[in-house]
């Protein structure tokens, strides 16, 4: 009898004891603050640390993915960051990407005012705006950097940025994906 | 993506001034960082400090994720030597009967150099290295092309030392971390390397393309006597690099010099030395030749 009861008792665990605690966790529910807070500000920073990855490569293939990540959540939710917000994020892909300090910091300010600007004129904006406006500021990104690593060192030819510059433009949609995605996550309750 | 809705507040003084202190934040931050920028570009080797800690905080990532990577690489590299592994055994072992030749010449050489190097009373104190590492990441997004090394200060590590792999020259250390240094790869623009070619000593200059190549341009400028396959290494010129470091074969003539690929090539290399200054070594026979021990000046090539 009690071997019965023991054998029994491990499905009957799983069961509901109780209803109303079923309904209480799906009703009137809210989001974790935190989660919500922290899910974009990671995403970028461990998008700009990407480039730390033992990718070992001859030539600058790899995307500026902090870049692409800001402008991804920046471009999908207006006014989930203040304006200034580019300069924390540029100093800190500054910090692992080996550019000139302050490069990224600058450019990316740049950006992020440029955009909030632009959110001024135009008040709606579909997906292939996003992805043109990303389109310019990715490439204005990549060949400001390029020119102050000119004023700072020799630089290389203009050619080896246009692999790169593809690849970017190519690769913003589906960071818009990985971002949205983690949106979604970021917001559920 | 539809407008914002707060960007126009209405009468609340409170918020107005809140939206207008972000946007002079925004600008204070851009001129701030224009201001750092223009610092860093003029003097570069500034705010190292920072990125070395950038890449001291990564570094355990970046060390755990490479054995993965190298375990990876090492497997797949296994498995394809048991394909037509027969045929490539015949072609080792008649490589190797050659090779043996090559090595006697090559030992008979070095014994003679040794003899000579005693009776010119020629002391070698520098040490061979100074520490083995691996490279770790490379700046693989921006177009300096960086490495990052597994070892720094603490090693023994210091700003300018070469850095080389089994196959030739990999680079120079660049910013020293007490674990970490960052490495400026020969494929760097900014990386100029005093070269020779070696059939014939043939002073030339090299420099990073950034697209995985160096440039060779000779001293003597006019005449272009670079051939296709031409071996190039290090001179000595300088101080900085130790001569005969392999370095580079040329892959194709330009109308000023050649374009070549360097032997080392830092995506397969992974284990690298840290080689001492050359200079360094120069100084040090200089003060033991005041000590007494006579040693010759180091013959420019």
């Amino acid at each position: 009898m009690k071997r019965r009861t023991a054998a029994l008792k491990a499905p009957l665990r799983n069961l509901p004891l109780i209803q109303q605690r079923s309904y209480k966790s799906r009703l009137n529910r809210e989001q974790s603050p935190w989660r919500m807070l922290l899910v974009p500000i990671f995403a970028v920073l461990i998008a700009s640390s990407i480039t730390c990855l033992p990718f070992i490569v001859e030539q600058p293939y790899l995307p500026p993915f902090g870049l692409l990540t800001l402008l991804a959540w920046r471009l999908m939710r207006p006014g989930i960051w203040p304006v200034w917000v580019g300069l924390p994020f540029g100093l800190f892909d500054d910090m692992v990407s080996g550019q000139p300090m302050g490069s990224a910091a600058f450019l990316w300010s740049l950006v992020m005012i440029g955009i909030e600007i632009l959110d001024q004129r135009a008040a709606w904006r579909d997906h292939w705006q996003d992805w043109f406006v990303a389109s310019v500021t990715i490439a204005f990104a990549i060949i400001m950097q390029w020119i102050f690593i000119g004023w700072a060192l020799q630089s290389p030819s203009f050619m080896v940025l246009i692999p790169q510059m593809i690849l970017s433009v190519l690769i913003f949609p589906m960071v818009t994906r990985i971002c949205a995605r983690l949106d979604k996550w970021r917001l559920d309750t | 993506m539809a407008p914002l809705t707060n960007r126009r507040p209405g009468f609340s003084r409170k918020a107005q001034y809140g939206i207008f202190a972000t946007y002079v934040l925004a600008i204070a931050g851009a001129i701030f960082a224009a201001l750092l920028l223009i610092i860093s570009v003029a003097d570069p080797t500034g705010f190292s400090g920072l990125r070395v800690l950038g890449t001291e905080i990564t570094a355990p990532i970046t060390r755990s994720v490479d054995a993965v990577r190298r375990s990876v690489v090492g497997m797949s590299s296994n498995m394809s030597a048991y394909i037509d592994a027969a045929s490539k055994n015949a072609a080792m072992k008649r490589e190797l009967q050659a090779k043996r030749t090559a090595l006697i010449e090559a030992q008979a050489i070095k014994l003679e150099n040794q003899r000579l190097r005693k009776l010119l009373n020629l002391v070698e104190t520098e040490p061979q290295y100074i520490a083995m590492g691996r490279l770790i990441s490379s700046s693989s997004s921006s177009t300096r092309r960086l490495g990052t090394l597994s070892i720094g200060s603490s090693s023994g590590l210091l700003k300018g030392q070469p850095v080389r792999g089994p196959d030739g020259l990999v680079g120079r250390v660049l910013e020293v971390g007490p674990t970490t240094a960052r490495v400026l790869l020969v494929t760097d623009a900014d990386n100029v390397v005093p070269v020779m070619r070696v059939s014939d000593g043939l002073p030339a200059f090299a420099s990073g393309l950034s697209n995985g190549l160096v440039a060779i341009r000779p001293v003597s400028l006019g005449i272009n006597p670079f051939s296709i396959g031409d071996i190039i290494a290090t001179s000595g010129n300088g101080g900085l690099y130790r001569p005969n470091i392999p370095y580079a074969r040329v892959i194709k003539k330009t109308s000023d010099g050649a374009v070549a690929q360097p032997l080392a090539d830092p995506a397969a290399t992974t284990e690298v030395i840290v080689l001492p200054i050359y200079l360094a070594a120069a100084s040090a026979a200089e003060t033991a030749a005041t000590k007494g021990v006579s040693v010759p000046e180091e013959a420019p090539r």
